[in-house]
C-alpha cells in the first residue's frame, strides 16, 4: 500500500446548484476526510472552480477524480501533488491588543513571518498571513501565548506549474463542436 | 402568434416530442396539474397506472431493456418520491436508461417542511446521473430535453426532474420543440483512439489463448452483430455477464457461457489460462471477479468501455479502449486477423463436460425426488423455442433460470443484477410486455420476492397483460437459506416462509393459476401456460433445501468451485 499523501484536487464546473452536493458525496462514499476547500468563480466567465485537498493515495484519488469529472456538470477534473502546484492559503488571527503592547520584540515577529496587520483596536488585533500550512501554523504557534481568540485559515488555492491549459483547450474544442452541430441542424 | 400553455402542458407536449408513448406512474397532489393534462392526450400518451412507485421505476426498467427506448415514470412528491429511490438505484447500477418525473411542492415553500416536501434533488442526486429542479415553466423544455439526452447517450442510466408545482400551473410560451444534442460538461461518444485499437489488435493478433468477457454494455450499444463477427473472425470465444448473457445465442459454438460466482465452471477456469482477455460493456463486478487479485492475472487485459472510470477500477488493463462498443468493434474487426484456435477451444471441453455431469444433469435432467428449479427454467425455454424474454427476481430463482434459459435474440434477460432487488421481476415483466407486447414474456420469480410487489398483479388485470409467471416455490428465502447452509452451519434464521395460496391469490386477480407438486405434472403444465392467451400462474413447489451450483464462494478465486454438497472443483490437467 501506497503512503497517504496530500493530494490537490481541481475541478471546474458549470455554475449550477448543487454541484458542490455532487462532488462532496464521491468523498464521502470513499471515506476520504476533506482538509480544505474552496470555490470560486474561474478566470473563464460562467465557470467554477473548486480547489479541495485530501490525503490519499494515486489510485484512489484517480479514481474519486474520474467520478467527478463523470458528472454532467463537470467539465473537467484533475489531481495534483505539491511539486505540480504553486498553492497558497490564507491565514487571520485575532490577538488581543493588549497582550501584543507588553511584548518588547512584536516587529521581529512581525517581520519574520512577513505577516499584515489588518486592523488594530484598543482590545484587537487582527493579523492576516498568507503562506503554506506550515508557515501559517508557525505563526499561529508563534502567537499562541498572546492568547489567540480566533484563528482561522482558508483553504488552498492552486495554480499548476505546467505550460498547457486543458481547461481552456477544453471549452474550445467544445465550442468548436458546438458550431458544427449548429451547422449540421441548419442543413437538415 | 403567442402560444401560451401551462407548464404541466408543456411538459406532457415535450415527452410527446421526445417520442415517449407510454408513461408508468401514480398521481398526487403535487403532480395533479399534468395529471389534469394527461386526460386531454390520452390518445398520444398511454398512462399505466402502477399499484406502488416503485412498480413504477421497475417496469420503466423492463420497459428500456427489453425495447431500448428510456423508461418514463411520473409520480408526485413525498412519499412517491421516495418510494422510486429503490428503482432508481437499480437502474443506475444497470445503466439503464430512465426519466423519473416527481411532482414537488411549489417553489415558494420549498425548504420549509410543507406538506409532502421532500429533498429528492438531495435524495437523488447520488443515485442518479443528473436530477435537476424545474422551478420555472421557462425551464421546461430545456430540462426536459437534456434529461432525455442525459438518459440516453453515453453511459445509460436514470434521471429526476422535480417539477415545483408552480411551474406547472404557470404559462409559458410554447415554441417548436428541440431535442437536446449537446451539453459543453458532456461528452456521451468520446472519439476513439485509433492507437488504442491498434495495440488492442496486436494483442489479439498474438494471442494464442484470447477470451471475450461479452458485457450488457454490448447490448446497450447494440453491437452483437459486431460482437458475433469479431469473435467468429478471430475464432475468440466468448464468455458473458449475467446482463450480458443474450448478447450472442447460447447455442453458438463460441459462446462458452457465463462468468462468476454461479457462472459456468469452463468460463471460469478459462479466465485463469486466458494470454489475453477482451472485455467488453462489461465492469468486473465483484460477483464476475472474486478475488480479484487472483483475477485475469495471467493475462493481458483490454477493456472496452463508454465511461472512462471504469478503467483500472476493478482490474489493471493494459489497453483501455474509450468509446462506445459498437464503434470499437467495429474498428477492430477491420485490424483483427482471421485466425484459428483449435487447440484453445478444445480446452474447454473437459470442464464442460464436468459441469455437464456433475450439475447440468442433476438440475435438468433428474427423475427422482423433489422437483428443481433447473428443470423448470429448462423446460419453459424449450417450449417457447428459446426465443421468449427471460425475466427475473432475486435469488435462486435467478440464478436458475438465467443459467438454463435458451437466449436466440438479444434484449432476452431483464435481470436486477448490480443491485439485486428482491421485487423488482414482477413490475419488470409488466414493462417489458409493454415495451415488447409481440414477445412472450416468462417471469421468474420466488416466493420471497413475488410478496415484495406482488400488488402490480392488479396492472396485469387492469390490462389482461400476457405475462406467465412461474414461481419457483421453495417455501423459503432461497439464496439466503443456501449461505446459511453453507456458512452458517444451517442456521435458518429467518429464511422459513409461510405463504399464502398463491394461485387463489392469483386467481383473485383473473388470472389462470395451477399448482404443479410432481414432476409427473410439470410438463402439461407447461404446455397449458404456454398455449393460454393471457396472464398464467405457474405455482412450482420446489425442492425446500434446492442449492445453486456450480458455486464461487464470495471473494473466493473463481477456480474455487463448489460443484455440489460433496464436492469442489478439481483442475482437470
Ligand atoms: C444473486 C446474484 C448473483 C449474481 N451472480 C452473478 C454471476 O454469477 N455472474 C455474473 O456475471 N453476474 C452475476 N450477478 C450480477 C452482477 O452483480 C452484475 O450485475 C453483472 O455482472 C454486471 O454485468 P455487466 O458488467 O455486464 O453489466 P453492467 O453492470 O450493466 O455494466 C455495463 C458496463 O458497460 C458499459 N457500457 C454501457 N454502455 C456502453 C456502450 N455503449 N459501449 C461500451 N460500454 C458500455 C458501462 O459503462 C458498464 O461499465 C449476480 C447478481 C445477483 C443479484
Ligand atoms: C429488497 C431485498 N431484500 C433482501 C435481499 C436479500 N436476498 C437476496 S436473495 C434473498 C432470498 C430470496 O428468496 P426468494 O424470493 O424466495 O427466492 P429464492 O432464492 O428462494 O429463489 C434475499 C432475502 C435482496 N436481494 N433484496
Amino acid at each position: 500500500m501506497e503512503d497517504k499523501k496530500l493530494y490537490t484536487v481541481a475541478v471546474f464546473t458549470e455554475n449550477r446548484v448543487g454541484i458542490l452536493n455532487q462532488i462532496s458525496i464521491i468523498y464521502t462514499r470513499r471515506k476520504l476526510n476533506i482538509e480544505t476547500l474552496s470555490v470560486s468563480p474561474s478566470s473563464i466567465e460562467g465557470v467554477h472552480k473548486f480547489t479541495i485537498t485530501a490525503y490519499s493515495d494515486q489510485p484512489t484519488i484517480d479514481k474519486l477524480v474520474k467520478q467527478i469529472e463523470k458528472r454532467i456538470d463537470v467539465l473537467k477534473a484533475f489531481y495534483y501533488t505539491d511539486d505540480e502546484i504553486v498553492y497558497q492559503e490564507i491565514a487571520l488571527y485575532k490577538v488581543p491588543t493588549p497582550k501584543l503592547l507588553v511584548e518588547p520584540n512584536m516587529e521581529a515577529i512581525i517581520r519574520k513571518h512577513n505577516a499584515r496587520i489588518l486592523e488594530i483596536t484598543p482590545e484587537y488585533t487582527v493579523l492576516e498571513k498568507s503562506g503554506h500550512y506550515e508557515e501559517t501554523q508557525s505563526l499561529f504557534e508563534e502567537l499562541k501565548r498572546f492568547d489567540i481568540r480566533q484563528f482561522v485559515r482558508s483553504g488552498r488555492v492552486a495554480v499548476t506549474k505546467c505550460t498547457q491549459e486543458y481547461v481552456t483547450e477544453f471549452l474550445e474544442k467544445r465550442n468548436q463542436r458546438k458550431e458544427e452541430l449548429e451547422e449540421e441542424w441548419k442543413h437538415q | 402568434m403567442s402560444n401560451q400553455i401551462t407548464g404541466a402542458e408543456a411538459l406532457v407536449k415535450s415527452l410527446i416530442a421526445e417520442g415517449v408513448d407510454t408513461i408508468f406512474g401514480y398521481p398526487g397532489g403535487a403532480i395533479i396539474p399534468v395529471y389534469d393534462v394527461l386526460y386531454d392526450y390520452q390518445k398520444e400518451l398511454r398512462h399505466i397506472l402502477v399499484r406502488h412507485e416503485q412498480g413504477a421505476t421497475h417496469a420503466a426498467e423492463g420497459y428500456s431493456r427489453v425495447s431500448g427506448r428510456p423508461g418514463v415514470v411520473m409520480v408526485t412528491s413525498g412519499p412517491a418520491a421516495t418510494n422510486v429511490i429503490t428503482g432508481l438505484s437499480d437502474a443506475q447500477m444497470d445503466s439503464t436508461p430512465m426519466v423519473v418525473i416527481t411532482g414537488q411542492v411549489a417553489s415558494a415553500s420549498l425548504g420549509s417542511d410543507a406538506f409532502q416536501e421532500t429533498d429528492v434533488i438531495g435524495i437523488t442526486q447520488p443515485l442518479t446521473k443528473w436530477s435537476y429542479q424545474i422551478r420555472s415553466a421557462q425551464d421546461i423544455q430545456w430540462a426536459v430535453s437534456r434529461a432525455f439526452y442525459i438518459a440516453t447517450t453515453g453511459r445509460p442510466g436514470p434521471v429526476v426532474l422535480d417539477f415545483a408545482k408552480n411551474a406547472q400551473l404557470e404559462k409559458v410560451e410554447w415554441n417548436d420543440y428541440k431535442k437536446c444534442n449537446y451539453i459543453r460538461s458532456y461528452i456521451p461518444y468520446p472519439e476513439v483512439e485509433e492507437r488504442d485499437i491498434d495495440a488492442a489488435a496486436a494483442l489479439i493478433n498474438a494471442a494464442e489463448r484470447p477470451l471475450i468477457f461479452a458485457g450488457h454494455g454490448i447490448e446497450l450499444a447494440q453491437a452483437e452483430p459486431e460482437l458475433k463477427a469479431l469473435a467468429e473472425k478471430a475464432e475468440i470465444p466468448v464468455a458473458c455477464t449475467l446482463l450480458g448473457k443474450s448478447t450472442i445465442p447460447t447455442a453458438h459454438p463460441l459462446n462458452v457461457g457465463m462468468l462468476g460466482m454461479h457462472g459456468n465452471v469452463a468460463a471460469n477456469i478459462a479466465t485463469t489460462r486466458a494470454d489475453v482477455v477482451i472485455a467488453v460493456g462489461m465492469r468486473f463486478d465483484d460477483r464476475v471477479t472474486g478475488d480479484t487479485s487472483a483475477f485475469v492475472k495471467q493475462a493481458k487485459v483490454i477493456h472496452v468501455d463508454i465511461d472512462s472510470s471504469e478503467f483500472d477500477k476493478i482490474i489493471k488493463t493494459d489497453v483501455a479502449i474509450h468509446g462506445d462498443a459498437k464503434t470499437v468493434l467495429q474498428k477492430l474487426l477491420t485490424k483483427v486477423n482471421s485466425k484459428k484456435h483449435t487447440e484453445w477451444l478444445a480446452s474447454f471441453e473437459p470442464d464442460a463436460r464436468i459441469e455437464q455431469e456433475k450439475v447440468i444433469n442433476k438440475d435438468i435432467f433428474a427423475t427422482e425426488g423433489p422437483i428443481g428449479m433447473g428443470e423448470v427454467a429448462y423446460k419453459v425455454s424449450k417450449a417457447t423455442g428459446d426465443k421468449a424474454v427471460l425475466v427475473t427476481d432475486v435469488g435462486q430463482n435467478q440464478m436458475f433460470s438465467s443459467r438454463y434459459f435458451g437466449f436466440t435474440e438479444p434484449r432476452s434477460i431483464i435481470t436486477s443484477g448490480g443491485l439485486g432487488t428482491m421485487g423488482f421481476g414482477l413490475p419488470a415483466a409488466i414493462g417489458a410486455k409493454f415495451g415488447a407486447p409481440e414477445r412472450t414474456v416468462c417471469f421468474f420469480t420466488g416466493d420471497g420476492g413475488l410478496q415484495m410487489t406482488v400488488e402490480e398483479l392488479g396492472v396485469i388485470l387492469e390490462h389482461n397483460l400476457d405475462v406467465k409467471i412461474i414461481l419457483l416455490n421453495n417455501n423459503f428465502l432461497g439464496m439466503v437459506r443456501q449461505w446459511q447452509e453453507l456458512f452458517q452451519h444451517s442456521r435458518y434464521s429467518q429464511t422459513p416462509m409461510i405463504n399464502p395460496d398463491f394461485k387463489k391469490l392469483a386467481e383473485a386477480y383473473g388470472i389462470a393459476a395451477e399448482d404443479v407438486e410432481t414432476r409427473e405434472q410439470l410438463d402439461g403444465a407447461i404446455e397449458r401456460m404456454v398455449a393460454h392467451k393471457g396472464a398464467y400462474l405457474l405455482n412450482v413447489n420446489i425442492d425446500p433445501l434446492c442449492m445453486v451450483y456450480p458455486m464461487v464462494p464470495a471473494g473466493a478465486r473463481v477456480d474455487n468451485i463448489l460443484l455440489s454438497r460433496e464436492e469442489k472443483y478439481e483442475p482437470q490437467r
